[in-house]
């Protein structure tokens, strides 16, 4: 992927939407010159892709919710989860419009598609290849990307922050912080039009380096948990961690090969690099864990995973095998080093957002500045890279942080230590995820008699009485 | 009558169960626990923090006797709880009041 391609992709998405749609209402659709068919391949793949980015974000759910303790996992689960809701809402509304309608100095799109104002069945754009798709495929897929990446904030924040206030949080830092930055990379706006352009391929800046750094900024204003490097907080359903683990990888091949936004050779080469730097990226990992710390986890060969496909993501249309390989096990060992920081910086990145996706999203947008291949990679490459890179984590570590501290000091951000310490599944959620009480129907647990509905009116209250 | 307790490494279970039946005990109670004796703790490492786990998962099993038998029992479950590795667990037994079968209202010894 080169600059031209980004570039016509925002200057098909200007044009296109408007006149070829207008078109076929003044022509009729019996005209097929006029109107030129859309392709059904790459949209078909596109929309597949998006189902696929769909499951990484229950995915990411297992993954932090098995690391955090079992006093929390149903509000770690809950926080990925809800993005889902919110930002698709929000995406509807104003989310696509920010990030692909026009342009405005570079900085963010322009209001003219808000509500998708205009898009109908017929509407189209082009993707790299000058093919049509559907436009709501590409929505539709953009959409999920802006759901998992403000979910991947939450794992930083474990066990201690009010729901009702992560809710605001996801919803005004996609507003102000995601929007933007997509349109930056994908929309058209100042980092398309660097030169030469910076390579994200599937969004290891938008996505990875953002979510990253906007969760350092978020711990840094929220604060460590209770009891962070006293008390023992070791995960508590390492299985759940590889199913996570497991979806995830098998989403991220949508993310990855979907971002082509077709079928092509770009897309089989994106796929297979996805596959090989994941997998060196767990042997990565663990080969330095075993060295440093003496045995070969699981919760490792997860990270490890996941710090190979984040690392992947910019890079993995734009390398070939072997620079796919070095990306990933760079990635695994660097990342397995990474997590440890928090301990001596003393900030409590609870389930080391930072130390995977901002470290491996960084690696991975800075490596393929040198390692691009077809005469890309180079000097000039590696410093677009870098302005790529930090641009993005100033610019979303400063928004975020002001975000974090006006909802701190607003509504608060944490919830009561007595909540944190008995457990925020309970207290917030009026639920918990495992039945401990144990054997055979569980006659024991205390909670045999009332079966009464939820206190919401009087009959309630009678039966309940 | 005497109440016997054996806590032991979970994985001696079966073995336990199957020398008691042969012995000729009727019933058993078998309860999840956790401690730590002499083996002390081990140490659990995630995503290199290290964490010293101080007690240890066991089984603890618990069987009603006569007089007469609990010092054979006893030593029926030892055997088969041994393994010579430190941490094998412990047995002991107390003396034991009365005891009722539910079902019938049987006391003492009949109720075994």
């Amino acid at each position: 992927m080169s600059a031209s391609p980004v570039k016509r992709i925002c200057a098909s998405l200007l044009t296109t939407v408007g006149p070829p749609h207008s078109l076929s209402i003044r022509t009729g659709r019996s005209d097929d010159e006029e109107i030129p068919a859309l392709n059904g391949t790459d949209t078909g793949f596109v929309l597949i892709s998006a189902a696929l980015v769909m499951l990484m974000t229950p995915g990411l759910a297992l993954f932090y919710g098995g690391m955090v303790r079992s006093k929390s996992v149903l509000n770690m689960l809950m926080m990925s989860f809800i993005s889902l809701g919110i930002v698709s809402v929000l995406w509807v509304l104003y989310g696509h419009s920010l990030a692909f309608s026009g342009d405005a100095g570079g900085f963010i799109g322009n209001l003219d598609m808000i509500g998708l104002k205009g898009v109908n069945a017929d509407s189209t754009m082009e993707n790299f290849a000058g093919e049509k798709i559907s436009l709501f495929a590409f929505s539709l897929f953009q959409m999920l990307f802006a759901v998992i990446t403000a979910a991947l904030m939450s794992g930083a924040l474990a066990d201690r922050v009010k729901f009702s206030s992560w809710m605001v949080f996801i919803g005004a830092w996609v507003t102000v912080v995601y929007f933007p930055v997509a349109h930056w990379v994908w929309g058209g706006g100042w980092l398309s039009q660097l030169d030469p352009a910076v390579i994200d391929f599937a969004g290891g800046t938008a996505v990875h380096i953002n979510a990253g750094i906007g969760a350092l900024a978020a711990v840094l204003v929220v604060g460590k948990r209770v009891g962070f490097k006293k008390d023992p907080m070791r995960p508590h359903n390492l299985p759940l961690v590889l199913l996570g683990t497991g979806l995830l990888w098998f989403g991220w091949f949508g993310f990855n090969a979907g971002s082509e936004l077709g079928v092509d050779g770009t897309t089989g080469l994106m796929a297979f690099n996805t596959q090989i730097a994941t997998a060196a990226a767990m042997i990565g990992w663990l080969v330095y864990e075993r060295i440093r710390h003496g045995a070969f986890t699981t919760l490792g060969a997860c990270s490890g995973a996941v710090a190979g496909l984040v690392a992947i993501t910019p890079s993995g249309g734009s390398v070939n095998a072997f620079g796919a390989l070095l990306i990933g096990v760079v990635a695994g060992a660097l990342c397995s080093w990474a997590v440890s920081l928090k301990y001596k910086l003393g900030y409590d990145d609870s389930l080391d957002v930072v130390g995977v996706h901002l470290v491996g999203g960084v690696i991975g947008t800075l490596m393929v500045g040198f390692l691009a291949i077809g005469g890309v990679g180079g000097g000039s490459q590696f410093l677009s890279q870098a302005i790529g890179a930090f641009s993005v984590m100033g610019y979303t570590f400063v928004v975020t942080y002001i975000l974090a501290l006006v909802i701190k000091k607003t509504i608060g951000f944490r919830a009561t230590e007595d909540d944190e310490v008995s457990g925020i599944d309970q207290a917030l959620h009026a639920e918990t995820a495992y039945d401990f009480s144990g054997a055979a129907g569980s006659h024991m647990s205390g909670s045999t008699a009332s079966t009464t509905p939820a206190k919401s009116s009087d009959a309630a209250k009678k039966v309940e009485a | 009558m005497k109440l016997i307790t054996a806590v032991v490494k979970p994985h001696r279970l079966d073995e336990i169960k199957e020398a008691l039946q042969a012995f000729g005990v009727h019933g058993l109670t078998v309860t999840e626990a956790s401690g730590y004796g002499r083996q002390r703790g081990h140490t659990e490492v995630y995503r290199g923090a290290e964490y010293t786990v101080d007690l240890v998962p066991k089984i603890r099993i618990e069987v009603l006797a006569e007089d007469d038998d609990a010092e054979q029992i006893v030593d029926v479950i030892v055997k088969a709880a041994r393994t010579g590795k430190i941490g094998d667990g412990k047995v002991w037994s107390v003396p034991v009041e009365t005891a009722v079968r539910v079902r019938t209202g049987e006391r003492g010894p009949d109720a075994l």
